[in-house]
């Protein structure tokens, strides 16, 4: 029963994801049929991605004719933070997650998904991961298929304030520990701050390379000036 | 034809991308510094995502700084993921009524 509870949790805790996929995957298969996918098509790019900015990059590629190399390279740039997140996250993992369980959830390693993960308390079971993964995939493949097959149904009113959901997840998972850490304030703040002027200032480099670099130099900063020293899960 | 070898393109990489560091880095790390470092990893991610892009997510700014704020003040006040979320997207909705 154990088991079974563990993944109903994660299912719950996966909830607010598969709203938002549900909402920002609409836009998604809207676009991809506007480059010229089928809904079809549009319905297999989500459901073996299982990301955003990656997808809408690729059907670009796929609409511009680019090479096979070019698409593995766009798609390296853009998903490499993925790396880092499973690497995070591969040290908060339970002992039952053996290695096809980490074959098979390592396809759900997503930026939202990770958020939760890392959010909660303890060590990750492969029960509760899955959980999070099914509900997701299900808002996003779903979210697809509806926005390539009916095309703006919803009023624009009701798409835009559903553009923001994901990001008011964000906001909640890092605004309450800043307020109580002070490292955790400072990195946070430091990555916004270089986020910021990676926008405005560095706006060649590609959104996803940019997040990783901004990440990487403000948890650096907050590695070097707050170690933390002892094991708890805080 | 070809979209299918475009496909597989885009999700092989993308899961390979995943998979390696998650699968096969089976050791608990040592050292403080690295420990460190990707105990920050996700708040930093998480953050230099959201900003400045929540700004943008609505395709109006000036409804994005309400469900922004929205979101901050519940968040500051410690309320579950869930409803954060919506009241931002709820915020977004009521201020695309009046701007």
């Amino acid at each position: 029963m154990r088991k079974k509870s563990d993944f109903i949790l994660g299912l719950t805790h996966g909830i607010p994801i598969g709203l938002g996929y549900l909402s920002v995957s609409f836009g998604f298969g809207i676009m991809a049929v506007q480059s010229g996918l089928s809904v079809i098509e549009a319905f297999i790019i989500s459901l073996t991605n299982l990301t955003s900015a990656g997808q809408v990059q690729g059907v670009n590629v796929i609409a511009a004719g680019g090479t096979f190399i070019e698409m593995a390279v766009v798609q390296l740039v853009i998903n490499i933070r993925y790396s880092l997140m499973a690497l995070s996250l591969s040290q908060k993992l339970d002992e039952k997650f053996t290695l096809p369980y980490r074959m098979l959830a390592a396809y759900g390693i997503t930026d939202e998904i990770f958020a939760v993960c890392s959010s909660y308390k303890g060590s990750i079971k492969p029960s509760y991961m899955f959980g999070i993964i099914s509900i997701s995939t299900v808002g996003w493949v779903s979210g697809t298929a509806l926005g390539a097959a009916a095309g703006e149904i919803l009023p624009q009113s009701l798409t835009a304030a559903l553009g923001i959901v994901l990001y008011g997840m964000f906001v909640a998972i890092i605004v309450p520990p800043a307020r109580k850490y002070r490292s955790i304030l400072f990195v946070v703040m430091l990555a916004a701050l270089l986020s910021i002027a990676a926008k405005y200032f560095l706006s060649f480099l590609s959104g996803g390379f940019a997040i990783i670099l901004c990440a990487v130099i403000a948890s650096a900063f907050g590695a070097l000036l707050f170690p933390k020293r002892e094991e708890d899960d805080t | 034809m070809s979209i299918i070898i475009y496909i597989a393109v885009m999700a092989g990489v993308t899961y390979l991308i995943r998979m390696l560091p998650f699968a096969f880095f089976q050791k608990k790390i040592k050292s403080v510094f690295v420990k460190s470092f990707l105990y920050y990893v996700p708040y930093a991610v998480l953050s230099a995502m959201t900003i400045p892009a929540i700004l943008y997510s609505t395709g109006n700014i000036i409804t994005a700084a309400a469900g922004t704020l929205a979101a901050f003040i519940l968040a500051y006040f410690d309320l579950p993921l869930i409803v954060v979320a919506l009241a931002a997207s709820a915020a977004v909705f009521a201020a695309g009524l009046f701007f």
